[in-house]
């Protein structure tokens, strides 16, 4: 009886990583909607590096500076496109035959991005860019492997390369695995490491920091009213237990009758 | 105070509104052993409430168009006020209806709630829950995500599996070749009007038949056998005030937990909005992975477990009318249980362990409908099917074969 159990239990087990589904080894990224430096930030990488290419086609501007406590005036003149008012969408001109042609997919809307994909896959994603020449653009993505979209950010993190060497050995669940002795993280070798070949603008810390703000921002424009949600929530959590407390008192005092 | 009275008198004297009070409120005497099993008819009333209201406040900014439904419910989430708290209210209001539906249907199992003379009670409320599923599934296609396309799609196609008239059966359903807009626009049609009207319809039925046999309870003792000098049931007690204020407390708890979803987790790790519709539907990229939401999973489950053919039809065949069996089997439940007593208090143990055993199998196969199929997923479908419609088809003869335990005269 306890095998079938056990044997039942180890068939359903998987619907816990029912939304993970990749095998690719994903950074944690743990998002943090109250640090409005780095959303900020991020909104700026993004106006400047993605939204070239990409839409925000269901965001507007002026929601995300009012939101991320940027004033309009600095805004319209530091970050808006030249041919966008404060109040339109964050579309782009760009034609989808032309993306096509161009990229050989039209690059997909990044609004909700963050929610269809999840926050430590963009923050994986961003980071994963290798030298690939076989590849339109010369590079590859170990996250997306055969992805249509250029490093943009190569500038900023270097050119990196694709070898075998020494690097973090994972266990299956994707757990990293420490010598029982020495409590040391474990190395393997593999051959499909990236290591970094010509230095960017940025040293390594730097660029995680780059990946995190922009997958913060992208995380807040997926659902902007997050914060807003969580502060009206715990107020009318209170006042659930507050007037189910008295409805208690009343009930109990109706019941008195009864003997119940 | 005088005004008003005279004001109900005109009224009364037009219209039954003081006799329909005391019939259904004031003077419907409900058994007093309730237990916090029998809140979930009264949370299924409050979600039904909450489902037409916030549907009413999304239908005035929704586009029912292939071209603009995503757009605009992603402009109801950010540009339209509090649309983002509507829209949740919605979303997670169609996963607790569903909550609620479910435990008020076990309830009925538990308690043989459906027996004589509440027969009719019991094919409303299977009504109602057939509608309701059909209302759910036209629901989840209205935000054009890839899950609404692509789970639609499925479904529809199942229509297919009919032989003779499958195929065109599908496409009169869809109105299209494939899924489309003007799949969408029927769809909202029936979702917004349709399908609402015959809901409450149906409820309003529900609700009268049980008026007229009288509740049911945790011992299945019929009340109306012991009745004072005034015709009151000894053991009854009147709806309104004692259920109302004892149902407040109730209705709390649940919108607690309803609300703690709704504000902090309205996506529920992926099962009550799934990720790949937060992607506009693309007929032409299929997701990885199309899994049903959640409540439809354990009749998907039963739909994927056939995989033989029989008498020359293949195995789509039978899977669809083993799901349709798995239905339309709670239909007639009333006339399966050839008990003497209603409540599994007084029932057998054959009866409780095939209860049991039905429920367990109810959420294995749930579970299994989310997961991809794999050969040791298959063979525990195919087993949790078959205790799934045994306790039905059995039924007869273990309830009428077991010795059961005398039911007491009073609670």
């Amino acid at each position: 009886m306890r095998k079938i159990f056990a044997s039942v239990v180890l068939i359903l087990l998987p619907i816990t990583g029912i939304a993970a589904g990749t095998s690719v080894h994903l950074e944690d990224m743990k998002p943090d909607l109250h640090d409005k430096a780095s959303l900020q930030r991020g909104l700026s990488l993004f106006s400047n590096y993605c939204l070239g290419c990409h839409e925000a086609g269901y965001a507007r501007f002026e929601r995300a500076a009012t939101d991320l406590g940027i004033p309009a005036d600095l805004f319209t003149e530091n970050l808006l496109p030249t041919n966008k008012k404060i109040g339109d969408l964050m579309s782009n001109a760009m034609a989808d035959a032309d993306a096509k042609t161009w990229f050989g997919a039209a690059p997909p809307d990044l609004t909700l991005g963050a929610r269809v994909r999840g926050s430590d896959w963009v923050y994986s994603y961003l980071q994963a860019f290798y030298e690939d020449e076989t590849r339109p653009w010369g590079v590859n993505n170990t996250v997306y492997p055969n992805v249509g979209m250029p490093n943009v950010l190569e500038a900023l993190q270097g050119v990196r390369y694709m070898t075998c060497a020494q690097a973090p050995a994972f266990d299956e669940n994707n757990k990293p695995l420490f010598d029982t002795l020495t409590g040391e993280a474990l190395t393997e070798e593999k051959c499909n490491t990236v290591v970094q070949k010509t230095k960017g603008q940025l040293s390594e810390k730097e660029f995680e920091r780059v990946a995190y703000d922009l997958t913060n921002f992208l995380v807040y424009m997926g659902e902007p009213s997050r914060l807003q949600s969580e502060a009206l929530g715990l107020k009318v959590l209170l006042f659930i237990v507050l007037f189910g407390i008295f409805a208690h008192l009343l009930s109990k005092e109706y019941w008195r009758e009864i003997g119940h | 105070m005088a005004e008003l009275k005279g004001l109900l008198g005109w009224v009364d004297a037009r219209l039954p509104v003081v006799e329909a009070y005391e019939k259904h409120l004031s003077k419907y005497y409900a058994p007093k052993n309730f237990n916090f099993l029998y809140i979930f008819g009264v949370l299924s009333l409050v979600v039904l409430v909450n489902q037409i209201l916030t549907g009413v406040w999304l239908t005035m900014s929704f586009t029912p168009s292939a071209e603009d439904a995503f757009a605009s419910v992603e402009y109801i989430m950010r540009d339209v006020e509090y649309g983002w708290l509507i829209r949740y209210m919605h979303s997670t209001g169609a996963s607790a209806f569903f909550v609620v539906i479910y435990m008020h249907m076990f309830r009925g199992l538990l308690y043989g709630s459906y027996q004589k003379p509440r027969e009719l009670v019991w094919l409303f409320g299977m009504a109602i829950y057939l509608m309701l599923m059909a209302e759910a599934f036209m629901g989840y296609l209205l935000p054009w995500g890839q899950m609404s396309y692509w789970g639609a799609q499925v479904i529809i196609s199942l229509f297919g599996a009919i032989p003779l008239i499958g195929p065109d059966l599908a496409q009169w359903v869809r109105g299209d070749y494939l899924i489309s807009g003007i799949t969408l626009n029927r769809f909202f049609s029936l979702h917004v009007i349709a399908l609402p009207l015959v809901i409450v319809a149906l409820v309003v039925l529900h609700l009268l038949a049980l008026h007229h046999v009288g509740s049911n309870n945790p011992k299945g003792v019929d009340i109306k056998k012991h009745k004072d000098k005034d015709g009151i049931p000894l053991d009854g007690i009147p709806f309104h005030p004692f259920y109302t204020v004892h149902d407040i407390v109730g209705i709390a708890v649940f919108l607690f937990v309803f609300c703690a979803v709704i504000f902090f987790f309205p996506e529920m790790g992926g099962y009550f909005l799934e990720k790949p519709n937060f992607e506009a539907a693309n007929p032409l990229k299929t997701p990885e992975h199309i899994a049903p939401v959640w409540y439809f999973t354990p009749f998907y489950a039963i739909l994927r477990a056939v995989t033989f053919p029989l008498f020359g039809l293949d195995a789509k065949f039978w899977g669809v009318v083993a799901m349709g069996g798995a239905i339309a089997i709670l239909f007639v439940l009333p006339w399966l249980d050839r008990s003497p007593v209603k409540s599994m208090l007084y029932k057998g143990w054959i009866s409780r362990i095939f209860l049991v055993s039905f429920c367990i199998s109810f959420v294995i196969l749930g579970v299994l409908g989310v997961l991809p199929s794999t050969d040791g997923r298959t063979l525990v479908a195919q087993i949790a099917s078959v205790v799934y419609f045994a306790f039905f088809i059995l039924m007869p003869w273990y309830t009428r074969w077991e010795s059961t335990k005398t039911v007491p005269e009073r609670v």
